[in-house]
């Protein structure tokens, strides 16, 4: 009997619940700034940082992980229940590599060039962080939309940070955008392109300086 | 033997897995807070990276490559299982980790308490993946992996106890605060990277 009657108020929470309440647009755009899986949480910065030399390969990395982080999300939310606490790792693996599979067997049909590009870096999306953090964290524990609002929230998050560093490093390593020669169609031919951000270290520093600005702006402190 | 020897230098400095590939970076910057722990932990990745990477050469060769099924028998000799590297890859390194951890628990209780914690963080170390994904692209043999395993480990381990050196140093230091933490220690790989650049162009 009392089962029934709180069967009856879950139903009714659920109902009166909106679409996008406060509570999910919060679980939605908190990731995007205030607690961003890269600058604030740590997560994810070995793709963040390979495949940056360009701004093409990493739209094309940032579509891939949005895709995978939210199909792994609502997967292993449906399925929460039913995973044995001892084996989730594995599970989640799994679930992970597959669509992971999924992504790199389709660039290879549609996109050979860009495979070749981005390589080995596909299969190393399965040991992003941020996307088994993620699960672990919030999809196996919650309902599946609100998992799929939280994995689009993080791996957009996730997105703008590399799409941003990317576009400072292909402007002062190669002297263009998207391939777009900027600085010859201003008529500056002479730009000094820097190797150096072409290279590793560019990547390290213009994160560094990227994390510097925007901790300063929202005043987050590490001990 | 001095090939395979120049093969581990190359991959430990050369082409450092952190400096020059950004892989393992999740742990690398946020276990170097100690040196004793970086050191732990930089000690079970040249452990598992030279285990996996011949074993999962082992699997590449006779089970997903493009006929080399054959040896079960000829009718698989056209079977390509390609596709499945990466599932499989990351299973055994998931279930070697696993097994590590069994192991060294069952016969070295002392071992595993300092090392236990880092273990199971090290499935989940891109450096061991990519390890084994570039051991494939590299068309390497059986030796050659294990070389390569050894060398790339080896290189993690230093680049993370270098960097965790500096950082206890660094705590007596002003640090604006907004640099404070992540910021400071991504400025500081980039100056160690600097550094390990000096070795390229050099040629064993």
């Amino acid at each position: 009997m009392s089962t029934e009657i709180q069967e009856k108020e879950v139903v009714k929470i659920k109902q009166s619940e909106s679409l996008i309440s406060k509570r999910r647009r919060k679980i939605l755009v908190d990731p995007l700034d205030d607690n961003n899986p890269i600058s604030i949480q740590v997560l994810g910065i070995c793709s963040a940082l390979a495949v940056t030399i360009k701004l093409e390969p990493t739209i094309v990395m940032s579509i891939s992980v949005v895709f995978v982080m939210i199909f792994s999300s609502l997967i292993t939310s449906m399925i929460r229940n039913y995973i044995p606490v001892r084996v989730r790792i594995i599970v989640q693996l799994a679930i992970i590599a597959t669509l992971v599979t999924l992504v790199s067997e389709f660039l290879k049909a549609f996109n050979y060039e860009m495979f070749k590009v981005l390589g080995a870096f596909v299969g190393l999306i399965i040991t992003n962080c941020i996307i088994l953090g993620r699960l672990e964290a919030y999809a196996m524990g919650n309902k599946p939309y609100d998992s799929v609002l939280d994995a689009l929230g993080s791996s957009v998050g996730y997105a703008w940070i590399i799409l941003v560093v990317a576009f400072f490093r292909e402007l002062l390593g190669s002297g263009s955008i998207l391939g777009w020669k900027v600085f010859e169609a201003v008529g500056w031919d002479t730009f000094p392109t820097n190797g150096l951000f072409v290279d590793s270290i560019g990547a390290f520093i213009i994160l560094g300086l990227l994390i510097w600005a925007q901790r300063t702006r929202n005043g987050y402190i590490e001990n | 033997m001095s090939e395979l020897f120049n093969l581990v230098i190359k991959s430990a400095f050369m082409d450092n897995m952190i400096f020059a590939y950004f892989l393992g970076m999740c742990s690398f910057l946020a276990v170097s807070k100690k040196v004793s722990t970086a050191n732990g932990l930089g000690l079970a990745v040249i452990f598992v990276l030279s285990c996996t990477a011949p074993l999962n050469w082992l699997i590449q060769k006779n089970i997903l490559d493009e006929g080399a099924l054959s040896w079960i028998s000829s009718d698989f000799a056209t079977i390509d299982l390609t596709f499945l590297q990466l599932l499989m890859f990351i299973a055994v390194i998931a279930s070697f980790v696993q097994l590590v951890e069994m192991i060294i628990e069952k016969f070295s209780p002392a071992l595993y308490g300092s090392l236990g914690i880092f273990l199971p963080l090290i499935a989940v170390n891109c450096s061991i993946l990519g390890g084994s994904l570039f051991m494939v692209q590299r068309d390497f043999n059986i030796q050659e992996a294990t070389a390569f395993g050894f060398g790339s480990g080896l290189g993690f381990w230093l680049a993370i106890v270098a960097l965790a050196a500096i950082r206890e140093k660094l705590k007596y230091s002003h640090v604006p605060n907004g640099l404070k933490g992540l910021g400071i220690t991504m400025l500081l790989t980039g100056l160690m990277g600097l550094a390990f650049k000096t070795f390229i162009g050099m040629t064993l």
